[in-house]
């Protein structure tokens, strides 16, 4: 960070080398701050195509030798879990999906009641949110567990949609809330007043309007219950048919003996959907979660 | 949507005069009722507030009141009735040695990693922020990355890295020169079986994990700070230390405060990461997230026992919390 010490506009008096030989260090220190951040991520991926006798070596290396997918076959086949990758994929798509459909149509109208109108208790309930969002999870799940194990719903993927929707909320509210008061609320009234009933305004004007940010939202709360490993882990924890893929890598990875080549195949396969989305919404995702602490 | 007719009460009170069938009426009765009383939004809150009440809200009293029963695996089952037993658990988890090391882990841990988080937040904010257009977005990319890796992931990969038999951080300490602390000691070194090297690695782990959202959060400020304010200083010769302590930092200390007490709830709280790290059988290693789940599921599971040494950690969290939601509020969060 020395190079940060030295002034940069007074370095216009400076000779221009200077300058250049600055910019340079300063981007390899991008550079090298780059790198390290990949690493693991890097590591993750070239362990994964990698035949077992180049994992269970002393020496390692950073790009296997002889790159296979066999890590990948055996992932997806079920020979390394004894389950096939699919039903996991298909238990976490059905659980997140339906977490993000709910959660996002309750939220919308929170976020719609919020932003549009002004009544009793109406900080109380977004501080509240605020509060609510901050409960560690792993303290509530003790008695969640005991609730669901006599509503019937362990094992079950129907409750871990309840909980995932539950959980979302907070912040897509809070998130909605900001796109639905940044539309012009004189269009909704210029609606209304051509005869637009409440229905037709919400779906003719204020949807279009917010649909980019419910899209964001709806990746955070996608990428929430995806990612979520403590209720999964204590709900469906004898059921294997039911897991979801953080559950899987983690099984995988506490079985003895483990096999890593496998375990970074079902890391990777698990991972890169959410990158993808990440860097889909990283603009909004800096401006959404910044916009509360950057006002004023 | 947009409050145009007001009610008049005699549309409420005398459908006879209308033409429409009685179902009709009370249709619009309601309607009406709905309108004058303003209750639309109240009406809107209800699926949320519901959905939160029964799956976060009321476990979150349910712990207050299993930490004052003797909830265990015979009470589970029925075979015995659930009673009060008033303040005998929070006894018991207070002269448990595990307890009392469970907590100083973790507060340890969180005043390690919550410091170091933002300072490597926050330089990697500035180059950011000194960087070009191009050589930003490629760095912001791969901090994103790091960001998006689950803690499922991320625990297991890092897990990997250290791990004895033919992790890559064994191999390259070992291979080290001495000066720089290498050596052939730490070929097969054991990350995970001892608090403090356990630890080390947690802390690099969750400082890989959170300090992309400092950096973001610190950029986005830097933004937000007029170029005028650093050029005139540049001016009068002060450097890029005390530019930073003297107008950066007071400018963004909103910022962190925010950030600050979100990281103190991050690493706190901190439980899929020791979780896979750590492990069910290190009980010595354990913070406080893991003490108390641990406690409820395994066996013998003692639900109520594991209920206090929650709320202990839940009430610590309310309180750090309460500090967060003050300083949004007063930043003009809610308007």
């Amino acid at each position: 960070m020395t190079q940060l010490a030295i002034p940069r506009r007074a370095g216009s008096r400076k000779r221009p080398v200077t300058r250049r030989a600055r910019k340079a260090g300063l981007n390899l220190l991008g550079i090298l701050v780059a790198l390290v951040t990949l690493f693991p991520i890097f590591y993750m991926v070239s362990t994964s195509l990698k035949p077992s006798s180049e994992i269970e070596t002393l020496t390692p290396h950073l790009l296997p030798s002889h790159p296979t997918l066999a890590n990948y076959r055996a992932v997806i086949n079920g020979q390394a879990a004894g389950i096939p990758y699919l039903s996991f994929l298909k238990n976490s798509l059905f659980v997140t999906l339906v977490a993000v459909v709910l959660s996002s149509l309750i939220a919308m109208l929170a976020a719609i009641a919020v932003a549009r109108f002004r009544f009793r208790f109406r900080s109380t309930y977004l501080i509240m949110l605020l509060i609510v969002q901050m409960l560690p999870q792993q303290a509530l799940v003790i008695a969640l567990f005991l609730d669901y194990r006599s509503w019937n719903l362990l094992d079950s993927l129907i409750g871990l949609i309840f909980v995932y929707t539950a959980f979302a909320l907070p912040v897509t509210i809070w998130m909605l809330r900001n796109f639905v008061a940044a539309v012009p609320r004189e269009m909704e009234e210029a609606a209304a007043i051509d005869g637009a009933g409440p229905f037709k305004v919400f779906w003719k004007v204020l949807m279009p309007l917010v649909a980019p940010g419910l899209v964001a939202t709806s990746v955070f709360a996608f990428i929430f219950a995806y990612n979520e490993f403590v209720f999964a882990l204590t709900f469906l924890s004898t059921d294997e048919a039911k897991f979801t893929l953080p559950l899987s890598v983690q099984y995988l990875y506490s079985r003895n003996g483990a096999d890593w080549g496998a375990i970074m195949a079902s890391s990777t396969l698990f991972t890169i959907p959410v990158m993808v989305f990440f860097l889909l919404v990283r603009g909004r995702m800096a401006n959404g979660l910044v916009t509360g602490a950057v006002k004023g | 949507m947009v409050r145009t007719i007001t009610g008049r009460p005699g549309n409420t009170n005398s459908p006879a005069g209308h033409h429409e069938p009685p179902a009709a009426s009370l249709k619009l009765r309601v309607a009406l009722f709905i309108r004058r009383h303003h209750l639309a939004p109240y009406f809107m809150l209800v699926p949320s507030i519901i959905a939160v009440g029964i799956m976060v809200v009321y476990p979150a009293v349910q712990i207050l009141a299993h930490s004052f029963q003797n909830y265990g695996l015979l009470q589970v089952v029925g075979r015995q009735p659930i009673t009060w037993v008033g303040f005998s658990n929070y006894s018991l988890i207070l002269h448990d040695p595990e307890f009392w090391s469970s907590l100083r882990i973790s507060l340890i841990f969180a005043a390690v990693v919550v410091p170091l988080t933002l300072i490597t937040g926050t330089l990697v904010g500035l180059l950011l922020n000194r960087l070009g257009r191009k050589m930003s977005a490629f760095v912001s990319g791969a901090a994103m990355l790091a960001w998006a890796t689950p803690a499922v992931t991320a625990s297991v990969i890092f897990y990997w890295l250290a791990n004895p038999d033919g992790g890559v951080v064994d191999w390259t300490l070992a291979n080290m020169p001495h000066w720089l602390g290498g050596g052939a000691h730490w070929a097969g070194y054991s990350w995970t079986n001892s608090t403090l090297p356990a630890y080390t690695l947690l802390t690099v782990l969750l400082i890989w994990q959170s300090f992309p959202f400092i950096a973001v959060s610190v950029l986005a400020g830097l933004k937000t700070v007029p170029a005028e304010l650093h050029e005139s200083a540049r001016v009068d010769g002060a450097n890029s230390w005390r530019i930073f302590w003297r107008i950066t930092f007071p400018l963004l200390k909103p910022i962190y405060l925010v950030l600050l007490l979100l990281s103190i709830i991050w690493d706190f709280g901190a439980f899929t990461q020791v979780y896979i790290l750590i492990g069910p059988g290190n009980t010595d290693e354990y913070n406080l997230g893991m003490y108390e789940y641990q406690r409820a599921f395994t066996t013998p599971p003692s639900f109520s026992i594991a209920s206090a040494a929650a709320f202990v950690l839940t009430l610590v969290l309310l309180i750090i919390t309460v500090g967060y939601v003050r300083s949004s509020v007063r930043q003009g969060a809610i308007k």
